[in-house]
């Protein structure tokens, strides 16, 4: 056997370990930027003006900063007032009300792409505003928001790593420490990023599975 | 918990010094980017697939992984060849800004993909008509019409990488997160070091980003 | 002149404004609808004869004057016996006895036929699944398109599209339906259906009916009464022998002699 499969099978279940939480971190988070995301980018487009503010600025300081600044920010500062969290809590944490921020322009968007005879129609059906929003127009948004989130996942996905600078035990930071102990980078790192580059992918692929089968029936051309 | 604004003037001068290393590392590299990203753009472009297959397997490898660990493997497999020059440009330095350069080239790429993509056909079948060579082709016909539209995009992936710059903390590049880093770790007083940072990032990228809207409007290419 | 029939009438406007910036579309509309009358609004496209119709569905809100529906104000409530701008559970008590059918269809893209027309009649009436389920069939039946109950819209064409939207409005039974153009957006020989669908209705039913269109033969055979609606305010109101006969003003004659000559 080549000694870089035989280094490979022995670190594997180390490996594995930061793997499933990096995996953990990565569903949490999206789970966190998917509610953020609905509910920023519909308070955005809110008629009570402090609601709408305050997504907005929520938006822009998320957007605004780097995301590894967000999580010394939450994980350094944030005991200062009182509040502990732990590392996986301070990523989950990041990672969602980040990718949250980048999504909420996505739902603001592709709601405001819903054609104005869809609402029209729904009034004229009686049906209450939140009826209109749950039952008419977030349905149809949501087939044109999945591409764009599919990217921002995958951002979030590649976020995860950063966690590894909190000494959160995901998989960059064994990766390092395997380096560190046996000084052999380039298998690790290698083994690494196809690790990461093979989630990415999983990602992808439940994106489009979601798209198409949401798509189904649907004439994107021409929807009326 | 108060804010400590003696401790704010103190440690603000140390923190522009370090901005201007934030600042060096986004403009090298972001230069690279751009090279780099037109580079994989006409080599994906290439008429043989053991060329331009390649060329797409890396930028979609390189933008579906986690930039720290691009970094942390550029700065341990090439750490001794590249000599320490000393100044801002010590070795990891370097490191980090061609770790940087080569992730944000596969975006570029992608955005100048986009550009191109939307030249007309007929514009390639008029250089052809009047006999231009490839290169000719390239830099007089298709960029020119290709690029301002896309330096909206491109100015944001100039923000995204400014925000991505703290990553270097990883690989001991003194910037601005590692100095804050360092002087809240000195007193044990993260909230003023790190918050000043969240601030000054925001200050730069809300910035540019009105600037990058004033940029849109006079990109629009003229209406025929 | 047109009889009165005894009772209030379903729908009333007083002195309805409505402006769009400086656009001033509806200049003032006084109009009284007896319950079961079958009424078409002719004018040139901008007229403001669609904006009359979106008006009474609650679409625009108009600037100025008054709307009753059954002798209740639309958009005014009674509170401590002060009369203050409805809330959104008045307008939409009100609302409940109208529904409309529009130019471009409206359907909904995400939902099967079935449950375009069932949706309503479930989360809006109240109705259980199986009720809804029997009256939408029923409707779908009744616009021939039972075959398709199981289609997307997108699989439609576009007359079968506004055979769905007629029935997803029937299913809601309202009161008054409104029909804004309804045959504009269709091929010319998928008009003539649509036309036949209308009068069935009419025939069935006691439904008070708001006609928007540019068919002048189907004003003229087929509605009780038809309005000509001019610059934002109804020029001519009469009987559709008299209004297509002998108008009583110099423009509906011109109106009609360019649309009937078109049309011939």
């Amino acid at each position: 056997m080549p000694p870089f499969l035989e280094f490979l099978i022995a670190t594997f279940p180390m490996l594995w370990r930061g793997l499933v939480i990096t995996i953990q971190l990565a569903l949490g988070g999206i789970a966190l930027a998917i509610v953020m995301s609905l509910a920023a980018g519909l308070g955005k487009m809110s008629k009570i003006p402090p609601l709408r503010w305050l997504c907005i600025a929520y938006i822009e300081v998320f957007r605004g900063t780097s995301a590894l600044v967000q999580l010394f920010w939450f994980y350094f500062v944030l005991p200062f007032f009182g509040v502990s969290i732990t590392e996986f809590q301070a990523g989950v944490l990041v990672l969602g009300l980040n990718a949250g921020s980048y999504g909420a322009e996505v739902v603001r968007g592709a709601i405001q792409a819903v054609p104005r005879g869809q609402y029209e129609a729904a009034i004229a059906l009686n049906f209450t505003p939140m009826q209109r929003l749950w039952r008419i127009i977030v349905p149809q948004a949501v087939v044109s928001m999945l591409p764009p989130m599919g990217t921002i996942f995958i951002e979030l996905l590649k976020n995860t790593a950063l966690a590894a600078l909190i000494t959160l035990n995901e998989l960059t930071f064994v990766a390092k420490q395997i380096r560190d102990d046996t000084q052999r980078t380039t298998e690790v790192f290698l083994a690494v990023l196809v690790m990461y580059f093979a989630v990415a992918l999983c990602i992808t692929a439940v994106m489009r599975t979601a798209e198409w089968w949401l798509s189904r029936g649907l004439d994107r051309g021409g929807v009326r | 918990m108060e804010w400590d604004w003696a401790l704010t003037w103190e440690i603000l001068p140390e923190l522009a010094r370090a901005f201007r290393v934030t600042v060096a590392a986004t403009i090298i590299g972001f230069s690279m980017a751009l090279v780099g990203g037109l580079v994989l753009t006409i080599l994906r472009r290439s008429p043989f697939r053991i060329i331009s297959w390649p060329a797409n397997f890396i930028v979609e490898f390189v933008r579906s992984t986690p930039l720290l660990v691009q970094l942390y493997f550029f700065y341990f497999v090439f750490p001794v060849e590249i000599p320490d020059m000393g100044g801002i440009f010590t070795s990891a330095f370097i490191t980090g800004v061609l770790a940087l350069a080569l992730h944000y080239s596969s975006y570029t790429s992608e955005v100048y993909r986009a550009g191109i993509d939307a030249v007309p056909k007929g514009q390639w079948e008029a250089a052809a008509a009047l006999n231009m060579s490839g290169g000719r082709t390239w830099t007089s016909v298709i960029l020119p019409q290709a690029i301002p539209p896309i330096l909206p995009a491109l100015g944001n992936y100039l923000i995204a990488m400014f925000k991505d710059t703290p990553l270097l903390y990883a690989i001991t590049v003194v910037e601005l997160l590692t100095t804050a880093y360092q002087i809240g770790s000195a007193r044990f007083q993260y909230v003023e070091a790190f918050t000043i940072v969240g601030v000054l990032f925001l200050i730069v990228s809300l910035m540019s980003a009105w600037l990058i809207r004033r940029m849109e409007r006079w990109t629009a290419l003229p209406s025929h | 002149m047109l009889e009165q029939e005894a009772g209030p009438p379903i729908i009333r406007f007083r002195g309805l404004e409505k402006s769009f910036g400086d656009l001033h579309v509806l200049r003032g509309i006084d109009l009284d609808i007896p319950e079961g009358q079958c009424v078409s609004i002719i004018g040139a496209s901008g007229s403001g004869k669609s904006t009359l119709l979106r008006v009474l569905m609650t679409l625009e809100h108009p600037t100025g004057g008054r709307v009753e529906v059954e002798g209740e104000s639309l958009y005014t409530m009674k509170r401590n016996g002060e009369e203050v701008p409805a809330n959104r559970a008045h307008i939409r008590r009100i609302r409940r006895k109208i529904c409309m059918v529009f130019q471009h269809f409206n359907l909904f893209p995400h939902m099967k036929v079935l449950r375009n027309v069932t949706e309503a009649p479930i989360h809006v009436l109240g109705l259980s699944r199986e009720e809804a389920n029997q009256r939408g069939r029923s409707y779908l039946e009744m616009v021939g398109l039972s075959d398709k109950v199981d289609a997307y819209p997108a699989q439609l064409s576009g007359g079968q599209k506004q055979r769905v939207a007629i029935a997803r409005a029937l299913a809601m039974q309202p009161k008054i339906m409104l029909f804004d153009e309804i045959t504009s957006a269709l091929d010319p020989e998928l008009v003539g259906g649509i036309l036949d669908l209308l009068r069935e209705i009419k025939q069935q039913g006691d439904m008070t009916m708001l006609i928007v269109t540019h068919e002048m033969k189907f004003a003229r055979d087929s509605s009780d009464r038809v309005l000509f609606v001019d610059e934002g305010v109804i020029l001519e109101d009469s009987d559709p022998q008299q209004m297509f006969t002998n108008p009583e003003h110099e423009r509906t004659r011109r109106f009609l002699d360019t649309v009937l000559s078109e049309q011939a």
